[in-house]
Parts: structure tokens; sequence; C-alpha cells
């Protein structure tokens, strides 16, 4: 192995300089490096880590979504978790995608394990996974018609009207 | 919205059931959701030839109860019992995992003390935990008596359980900061007599399968997978160190001062049934040794974080007398505390594998998004592939061994 220095600078400076206008933006929390990259780019930028022998992020460990009703064009975010297992590093990709229009590409040909982790955010956030090889529901049952975790779905059935939220402190 | 579902979800193909049933040499056969031998409630559907399995599909989702949402709506301590039902086998690492990750966001300082009392608590979960995986082996390929007879000792862990918490399955221990109070005089007594006895019963459970020749037979090249293979899957925990990977959080990301301590990590060669036994019976041998040696060095101290009184509830005199105690106290009750701003991830070394816990928060009284990493989830995927060309029989040893824990898997 080469006598690269894992540090949050360096591995950003490695990704930027290889893929240059990737990054929107970058931050470090709690000792992981959040980098939010474009969306056309994402597919690329995680088979490159996975490849590249310096970096060799080369595990996966979840994807998840997240959405923000108030971010507008942007509303649902798609997260990568990936980890060198012999660098010890993570790295956490994440990507946004407008609502309206939730397509990203699958990586599924790259982590065959990412099949049924993309399946679970189709799932509850409605993203598509575009490439993928089976994307139907996975923990619901299959003729839901919405997206559960997103926001503007609440815990309680949607529909009832009997609950008044004076009586349950919201 | 509900027009761009339509057209994208695709039902299981469960109509062919019927069509090509004893059609040919092919049948169909359904495999769970409620058998016997799948220990859990989830689906396979097998295109068998003769006993030869070509081809499986896996339904799962029986048991899922929205706990990713209804985090969304709890307070962080309210979040814990939650965390009991995702493995259920082994509930203590769920709950302390969470309550670590809680505290890596608010900059809780643990004292020494309450590493080592939460490492045995760990440790001995995760002995419960790979004692019913194993025993559970020992009862697919036909011996019953094994599994009875480390159940007795499972039973004492749970003693052990009820001691520290007052519950036995679904045990809620510990607290953000720490323990709700030191271990008692029984804790003590109870160890103590698990680890005079439980070595003896464990070597004669060990005595009974490890080297018996029908068992190897059976479970030699039972679901084999590689150690490439596993990963691209991204199996962890004892499943891909029977394939070969000496991956472990315990030693990679120590958490809870497990650099302390002294331990091995058993790999396997094949990745096959009878690996993934032995690597978790040596993992008992190698808790036990680390139960030991934290037992024996248990710090002096307090038994939770003194820096944290906006979120660990305050003793109950101070509750009557002192007035910021009678705040804290309400606050905490009510869930009314605000957390920093910040995204954690936490993982620590499951029963299963690597379990973690990403939590996004927004500095609310509740998580504005919490993932768990489902370690059963992400390797019951390569299932169909380890089974495909082997028997039945084997396809049902090969489930047992993965540990597939239903509560884990469907969240």
């Amino acid at each position: 192995m080469s006598d690269f220095i894992f540090s949050h600078e360096t591995v950003l400076e490695r990704i930027s300089n290889k893929f240059e206008g990737l990054i929107i933006s970058s931050d470090i929390s709690y000792n992981i490096l959040t980098i939010e990259v474009k969306t056309s780019m994402t597919y690329e930028l995680i088979k490159w880590l996975k490849d590249d022998s310096v970096l060799n992020l080369s595990f996966l460990t979840l994807i998840g979504g997240i959405h923000y009703p108030e971010n507008k064009g942007k509303e649902l975010g798609i997260t990568y978790h990936v980890h060198g297992l012999e660098s010890n590093y993570r790295l956490r990709i994440r990507t946004f995608v407008p609502i309206e229009n939730p397509i990203v590409d699958s990586i599924v040909d790259i982590y065959v394990g990412a099949n049924w982790l993309e399946r679970e955010t189709f799932d509850f956030f409605g993203i598509e996974f575009k490439g993928h090889p089976n994307l139907c529901r996975i923990l619901n049952e299959d003729d839901m018609d919405y997206f559960p975790m997103r926001k503007e779905y609440h815990l309680e059935d949607a529909t009832r009207e009997d609950k008044d939220d004076r009586y349950f402190g919201r | 919205m509900s027009d761009l579902n339509k057209n994208k979800i695709n039902t299981p193909n469960l109509t062919s059931l019927s069509k090509e049933t004893i059609d040919g040499d092919i049948a169909t056969l359904n495999f769970g959701p409620t058998h016997p031998a799948t220990h859990g409630i989830f689906q396979n559907i097998m295109k068998v030839d003769g006993d030869k399995i070509l081809s499986s599909e896996q339904t799962v989702g029986y048991i899922h109860r929205a706990f990713e949402k209804l985090a969304e709506r709890r307070p962080y301590n309210q979040i814990t019992p939650i965390t009991d039902r995702l493995n259920y086998c082994s509930s203590p690492i769920n709950n302390m995992g969470w309550e670590m990750t809680v505290e890596k966001l608010i900059g809780a300082e643990i004292p020494k003390r309450v590493d080592y009392m939460r490492v045995i608590i760990m440790e001995l979960s995760r002995i419960a935990d790979h004692l019913v995986c194993n025993s559970v082996i020992g009862v697919d390929t036909g011996a019953l008596s094994g599994f009875m007879y480390v159940f007795q000792e499972r039973e004492k862990i749970y003693d052990i359980f009820e001691e520290v918490c007052g519950a036995r399955l679904t045990t809620n221990i510990g607290r953000i900061g720490g323990f709700e109070r030191d271990f008692s005089k029984g804790f003590h007594d109870k160890l103590k007599a698990f680890l005079a006895n439980f070595p003896k019963a464990f070597e004669e459970f060990d005595s009974l399968l490890s080297r018996n020749r029908i068992f190897i037979d059976r479970t030699r090249d039972a679901g084999p997978i590689g150690a490439k293979r596993a990963l691209e899957y991204g199996f962890t925990g004892p499943n891909l160190r029977a394939a070969g990977v000496d991956y472990d959080v315990r030693a990679m990301n120590p958490y809870s001062s497990y650099q302390d301590f002294d331990f091995i990590i058993p790999v396997g060669v094949k990745g096959d049934t009878y690996d993934r036994f032995m690597v978790r019976q040596e993992e008992i041998r190698q808790s036990l040794r680390i139960i030991n040696q934290a037992y024996k060095n248990l710090p002096e101290g307090s038994y939770f974080a003194q820096n944290i009184p906006e979120f660990y509830l305050p003793p109950k005199e101070d509750v009557y007398n002192k007035m910021e105690s009678l705040i804290y106290h309400f606050k905490i009750v009510m869930g009314e505390i605000p957390v920093p701003v910040g995204e954690v991830y936490h993982s620590v070394e499951g029963g299963n594998g690597e379990l973690g816990f990403h939590l996004v928060s927004d500095g609310g009284r509740t998580p504005y998004r919490l993932q768990f990493r489902r370690p059963c989830f992400i390797y019951y995927q390569g299932y169909p592939e380890m089974i495909t060309g082997q028997t039945i029989s084997e396809a049902v040893l090969t489930l047992s061994s993965l540990n597939v824990i239903a509560g884990e898997l469907d969240a």
C-alpha cells in the first residue's frame, strides 16, 4: 500500500482532484466527513472509491434516505456510508434529488448488497434507483400508495378525522 | 404520486406457484412464512428438483413495525425500548449501542466503571445470542438435548439481567449516561456462579457437536460463501468472520473501553455452516475471557456520567428536595430536552454483526431521522445464492447458522 495518510483533508483533496466540480459542500460531523455530491456523478464516485487502490473504500455500510420538505428542489436526500476495512476510514456521501423527479443511479452492480437497501429506500421514501434489477417494496405491503417515511405522513392513519391534535399535545 | 407508483411496484410473482407445481420434475416449495424450521416469520419460495434447490425468492417484512418512523416522534430515552425489539436475542447490545450513540451526540463523559459494566452485560448477551444460534443448529441436525441443556444456562444469563434491570428478554437496560443503579449483591452472586459453572456446561455442549462425525457431515459445505462475495453482500459479524475476514467492530473501532481487554477474533475458512458454528463457539469462549477480565478489574467510581444532568434522571431524594433536580426530572420525563444539532454514526458489534445507528439531529426533542444498520437485513440477501444447488435440509441449516432474527430483519 502507498504511504497515503488518511485524514478528512487528504481524502477530500484526493476526491476533488479526481472529480472536478463533484463536491457541492462538505462537512465534518462527529469525526465522519460528509460530502454532498452531484446526483449524476454519485455512481462513478462510489465505483471509483471502491476501485481506487489508495482510498480503497470498498465496504458499503448503509444506504438511507432523508426528507427535508423545506429544501425546495432538493427535498429528498440519499446517504451512503462507505468504509475502508484496511484503513478503517468511513466516508458519508450524500446527494439530493427533487421530490417530483427522485431518480438516482442504482449501485447494485458495484455492491450486490445494495439491492435490498435501495429497495428499502424506495419503499419508504419513493426514491427511484435507475438500473435496479427489481425495484419493488420490501417491508411494506405492495398496494400501499404512499411513502411512509416522508415527513408529511404522520404516525397515525392520515385519513382519520376523529382525532383532535389538541388532546395529544401537538 | 399514486400514479407514479402504480407502474413501478412489481408484485413478486406468486401466481406462478400453482402453474408449475409438479409440472415435469420441478416443483415449487413454499417454505414459510410460519414453518417450524425457519425459526421466525419469513417466507422462501423455492424451485426444487427433487431435493435440490434451483432458485429461491425471499419475502420479508411480516413483522415490520416502523421503528424508524416511531423514533421520529419519541424523545431519546424513549427510543431505547424500541431497540430491544430489533435483535431480541441480545437486547442489551442494542440498548447500549443506542445509548452510546446519544452519548456521542451530547458529549457525555462516561466513567470507566460504566464502560466495564457495559462490557460485562454486552458479552453476556453475546453468549446468550450465540447459544441460541448454535443450539438451534444442533436441533436442526436432530440433536435436541444440547439445545435444552444450554437453554438452562441461557436462563441464568437472563436471571443476571433481571438483577440489573428487572427484565429478561426485552431488557431496556441502562440509561443514557450509564446505569440506573449499581450492580446489586444478587448480581454479583449470580455472575460468580455463572462464571464458575458455565464453562463446564458449555464444553460439554461443545463435545456433543463440534467433533461429532454426523454433525460435521451435515454442516460441512452447507451454505458456503467466500470472503469476497460476503464483503460485497455487506456481511458482518460471525458470518463474515466464518468466511475468513477478521472484521470485528470491537477491535476495529473500540467503544466502551474494549481496547483494555485481551481477546482474539476467530475466523473460519470456507464460510459454511460448520465454520459459522465453530466461530460462534469460539466467540463464546472469548466473551467469557472478556467478562472475566472486566469483572476482575471492575474500577471503582460512579455508575453514571456526571456531566449530563439534563439527560440522566436525578436520585429521588434530590427530586423532592432540590429545585434543579425537580426541574431536570420533569424535563427528562416529559422529553423536553433540546440536543445538539449534528449527524452521528455509531456502530457496535451486535450478536450478528455491525449494528449501526445513523442519527440525524436537528436540535429538537426527537431525532430528525434515525436509521438502524441491521446486519440481518443486509446479509439475508446473500441467502438465495448460498443455498442454490444445495438440498433443502442444508438450506434449513444455513438459515439457522446465519442466525436471521425476524425482529432485526424487519425492524
